[in-house]
């Protein structure tokens, strides 16, 4: 069949689906072998991604002594007392709530902000658009660490170190190059003619955007949003610079506690709870949400 | 057009350019100043010195360790992830079967796709503890479990000097690999079946379909790719923070620019040398970014 479709050209009637590439003409067995062989191939690393993760799991249903006399064996009995310890100790409930604060709100901030300067850089033409513009997309190019130091002293002087709102902020700050450079893009691309309508029918500009513009834009307002939620969600740099004390953590600070933290030494099922534990939601979120995820997070490098 | 145009965008975009002003743009600018001071943080005036941050920076040898580290960074991960991802994504789309009038692409290839993208959503200081664990020193870690079944005493990862650099690249690639796939997928995908169906017609065999058509078509993503993975290059700050022993040890082996600075503006309070090396940095990104974008210019080719 492949063969027969190969040697036919392209019929010229309905288009057919040209998303992929067609088989080439081979000879069949060559090509059950070929295809075999790629399935070998892509099966090794699905095996590479998994093992790390599954393993951390049965590591955790496992007891100390398992651990380090049969690392790779399963565990003897499915026990979760160290999901407990993980509980108590690693505080990991905790510092996820936080974290859940913080890139709650500072999501939101980020796509309103965003969008608005997008939409307005995007749709109205006014003396310095274009300076505020390249300002705002400029930021995509430097790195973060140069602006570390001076970031810290205008957050200090602010009085707004180690507080939530300093955070919030700054994550607001340092996405809104992105966001704004994808969602002007993004508005550039939509009809006119609806938001006209709007205000001849004697809509605000403002109304007109809220009301008019943000549900025509939701694909890319959905895209950024899982983009910036994601990036928030896993920075590390930004809380440890500016949210030093222990009981305001976000999760990734916790995390990465529980390598330096010595009480791990005598209790390795617990640890690896707790880094299951802050697994868990990533896995359940990335299952439900895939297909966004993939397009929003490689949304920046596809034209 | 009706009144009311210009206060509507002054509203829309005070408070991005003002939290961008403050946050971003003011930070950046007086890093360049900041680096030309001796300012330890506790003097209320910082005093000017000039280039002499530079002159000591050039004169450190744990800052032209770092730049090495980067440039092996700079020239192996993107050739390694690249060569991955590539493999795989031919693989996925090229070598399917010829159910559903012959267009799919491998059977199971969404499935792949899902599994290989998982390690872009967890952080990367999940990351780095999660694989602290796989490479433990003695045979309780993964990696020495394995070579301990074919008797190969355990190795130390991340203690060996000439190792552990290694060893952290190949953290980066085995969570960056999912995400080119993905990007190098759509690519593939996009390219017209007629293309293929034509190469395949002249006789075109596997390899030179891969080198002679799809690697020339998916330029653009590539160079993109090549760009974001340099980037990624001249970080790499939260896995050598979190994986690696003593944070960019064993005696320096795998200290990178990031760590530096952060190092030496919040363990050592100082402010001036961090900012020189930001400035350092920030040089450095620069010209790699420019120089990729003029090396790897070509003629696009439409389709």
């Amino acid at each position: 069949m492949a063969v027969t479709q190969v040697e036919t050209p392209a019929p010229a009637g309905p288009p057919p689906r040209l998303t992929r590439p067609p088989r080439p003409s081979y000879v069949p067995g060559q090509r059950n072998v070929f295809t075999g062989l790629s399935h070998v191939a892509l099966v090794v690393w699905s095996v590479t991604v998994i093992v790390p993760i599954v393993w951390t799991f049965m590591s955790s249903f496992k007891t100390n002594t398992e651990i380090f006399n049969e690392p790779l064996g399963l565990p003897g009995a499915f026990r979760l007392d160290a999901w407990g310890r993980a509980w108590d100790k690693a505080r990991i409930p905790e510092y996820m709530l936080n974290t859940v604060i913080v890139v709650g709100l500072s999501t939101a901030g980020t796509m309103l902000f965003g969008s608005m300067a997008a939409y307005v850089l995007a749709r109205y033409k006014f003396p310095g658009n274009r300076l505020i513009y390249f300002m705002f997309v400029s930021g995509m190019v430097f790195p973060v660490f140069l602006a570390l130091v001076p970031l810290f002293l205008v957050v200090r002087q602010l009085g707004l170190l180690d507080t939530y709102l300093g955070l919030i902020l700054v994550y607001i700050a340092y996405s809104l190059p992105f966001t704004i450079f994808f969602m002007a893009a993004f508005f550039r691309t939509l009809s006119t003619s609806v938001a006209e309508a709007a205000m001849i029918d004697g809509a605000s500009h403002t109304r007109t955007f809220f009301q008019i513009m943000v549900p025509m834009a939701k694909p890319g307002l959905i895209s950024i949003t899982i983009f910036n939620v994601l990036g928030q969600w896993n920075q590390y740099l930004l809380p440890i610079v500016l949210l030093p004390s222990q009981d305001k953590w976000v999760i990734t600070q916790g995390i990465a506690n529980i390598n330096t933290n010595a009480g791990y030494e005598v209790d390795w099922p617990s640890m690896f709870a707790a880094l299951s534990m802050a697994i868990v939601p990533m896995i359940v979120v990335y299952i439900i949400f895939q297909r966004q995820i993939q397009s929003g997070l490689t949304a920046g490098a596809v034209k | 057009m009706r009144q009311g145009r210009y206060p509507f965008i002054i509203g829309f975009l005070v408070v991005p350019v003002v939290l961008y002003a403050v946050f971003v743009i003011g930070p950046y600018a007086q890093a360049f100043y900041i680096a030309t001071t001796n300012w330890r943080g506790v003097s209320a005036h910082p005093k000017f010195i000039g280039f002499e941050n530079f002159t000591r920076l050039f004169q450190d040898p744990v800052f032209w360790k770092a730049i090495s580290h980067h440039l092996f960074l700079l020239l192996a991960l993107p050739v390694i992830t690249l060569t991955i991802a590539l493999f795989l994504a031919f693989l996925l789309n090229v070598a399917g079967g010829s159910r559903s009038g012959g267009m799919s692409g491998i059977w199971g290839s969404k499935f792949y796709k899902i599994v290989y993208f998982f390690p872009q959503v967890l952080a990367v200081a999940l990351i780095g503890v999660l694989f602290q664990a796989m490479y433990r020193p003695d045979s309780a870690g993964v990696l020495n479990g394995l070579l301990d079944l074919i008797g190969i005493s355990p190795v130390g990862w991340l203690t060996q000097p000439n190792l552990a650099l290694w060893s952290i690249l190949a953290v980066m690639v085995w969570q960056a690999v999912g995400f080119y796939v993905v990007l190098f997928s759509a690519g593939m995908a996009a390219i017209p079946a007629e293309i293929y169906e034509s190469a395949a017609l002249d006789g075109c065999g596997r390899f030179r379909l891969f080198f002679g058509v799809t690697l020339p078509l998916l330029w653009d993503s590539l160079q993109v790719a090549w760009v974001y993975l340099g980037i990624a290059a001249f970080d790499a700050f939260v896995l050598v923070q979190v994986l690696s022993v003593d944070r960019g040890g064993p005696d320096g082996s795998t200290t990178v620019i990031p760590l530096e600075i952060w190092r030496q503006a919040f363990t050592f309070s100082r402010f001036g040398y961090a900012s020189a090396m930001g400035v350092a940095l920030f040089f450095l990104t620069l010209t790699f970014a420019v120089l990729t974008l003029r090396v790897t210019r070509r003629e696009r080719i439409e389709y």
